[in-house]
């Protein structure tokens, strides 16, 4: 239990998906300009990465490990199908954003009107297919990895929803013109991502 | 990827258009300057921040993304007329796994040490935005030539940024340029700079890439 509460901690403030890892920048940067739609997006990609992690984790140590066709004879054992580790893994990230759109469209037709667009956006995210990658890479079972999905998911909307406050903010101070928008933003991400390195101190 | 790579450019061309015309020159050249995919369209931030830190891994993944951008170009412009529209981030996708995993494959047996640094980065072409941008908003709409350099010159602009920012990192940071200690072996004495080697000290400097940038080109965007 206190593995699973570290595991969480951890993904959400001290491996930060865009604080410590810059994944998702894109729709980051993009879908960062109000809070409202911010807090959307990042409550859809807490539900796709909390549900990807585990579904690629089952396929990855059932189907993808070397030897996971021994039980169907001797002459399987010997088969290795890592090389189709990417080409899977997009296509259930692809797959579950299709179908969470398709159920939030069906069951919950307002929170669709507030997501709609932001949903498709999330397969190509990189923080998805970013966090099943580093999933892949470390020892989690079932349990650890959910959690790490879920810890991921928060970390992101967290990153977001304090990166579209201090941007509405910045509508009322004065800029120079060729750093307004972009150039400005980066250099804000850098400073709040200096802030989250105070979180490395932590020891769990 | 942003929502407004969704309009597709559409490029008119004539039958004898010959191979390098002006419109195909602009569609390699505008992609370096004033359409950066980066700096100015806000695509693949991700690994531009990530695999910076030193020249070697950088100018691999830019090399790697050229090579998959300007290919899957051509793919999906070949299969335009035929993809359905409701599938076709399915198909896109597809597509650009099956280059990822023959540049991942190509790497793993050549340069095994980069390819362990790059590490979850190579697999992360496949959502690496430039890629499915580009896709969306140029080869959905025009021939695989045009498609071809529009990809080349995008990862091409994308390459630059990444040399950039690597060859202030790795100079300031650790003082060396590809492995080559440069301060030491000049006699300087120089201490690391450790914010450059931090990800919070690559996007202070894109920030300042495109303020310098934006200021010789005149780009400007109203907040």
């Amino acid at each position: 239990m206190e593995n699973i509460i570290n595991i969480g901690v951890r993904s959400i403030f001290i491996d930060n998906m865009i604080f410590a890892y810059f994944l998702g920048m894109c729709s980051f940067l993009a879908i960062s300009k109000k809070v409202k739609t911010a807090f959307g997006l990042g409550i859809a990609v807490i539900f796709v990465i909390g549900i990807t992690v585990p579904i690629n984790w089952l396929i990855q140590n059932y189907l993808l490990v070397p030897g996971s066709f021994a039980f169907l004879g001797p002459e399987f054992a010997e088969i290795d199908l890592g090389f189709l580790q990417f080409i899977v893994f997009i296509s259930v990230i692809a797959a579950m954003t299709q179908l969470t759109e398709m159920a939030v469209e069906k069951f919950s037709p307002a929170l669709y009107g507030t997501l709609g667009i932001f949903l498709p956006l999330i397969a190509v995210n990189c923080s998805v297919l970013g966090a099943a990658l580093f999933m892949v890479g470390r020892p989690y079972n079932l349990a650890e990895a959910t959690t790490f999905g879920l810890g991921s998911g928060i970390g992101w909307m967290l990153a977001i929803v304090a990166l579209a406050g201090v941007r509405e903010k910045m509508k009322y101070s004065n800029v120079p013109a060729p750093l307004r928008g972009l150039g400005i933003t980066f250099i804000l991400v850098g400073l709040m991502s200096l802030g989250f390195l105070s979180f490395l101190g932590f020891s769990l | 990827m942003s929502a407004e790579t969704a309009v597709v450019e559409e490029v008119k061309e004539k039958k004898s258009e010959p191979l390098f015309s002006k419109k195909n020159q602009k569609l390699m050249s505008n992609p370096l300057d004033i359409d950066n995919p980066i700096t100015v369209q806000v695509l693949g931030i991700c690994s531009a921040l990530a695999v910076t830190t030193q020249m070697k891994p950088a100018f691999v993944m830019s090399l790697g993304l050229t090579i998959v951008t300007a290919s899957s170009n051509v793919a999906i412009s070949m299969m335009r007329n035929t993809i359905p529209s409701r599938i076709r981030i399915i198909v896109q996708l597809a597509v650009v796994s099956l280059w990822v995993i023959l540049v991942d494959q190509v790497l793993k047996a050549y340069v095994y040490d980069v390819s362990k640094q790059l590490s979850v980065f190579v697999g992360l072409i496949i959502t690496n935005c430039i890629v499915m941008g580009r896709l969306e908003a140029f080869a959905m709409g025009n021939k695989p030539w045009p498609s071809f350099l529009d990809g080349l010159g995008n990862g091409l602009g994308y390459g630059m940024i990444l040399m950039t920012l690597a060859v202030v990192r790795e100079l300031f940071g650790a003082g060396s340029l590809w492995g080559f200690k440069v301060f030491a072996t000049l006699g300087i004495p120089y201490q690391g700079n450790g914010l450059m080697l931090l990800p919070a000290g690559a996007c202070i400097l894109l920030g300042v890439i495109i303020w310098v940038q934006r200021t010789m080109n005149g780009y400007r965007e109203s907040h």
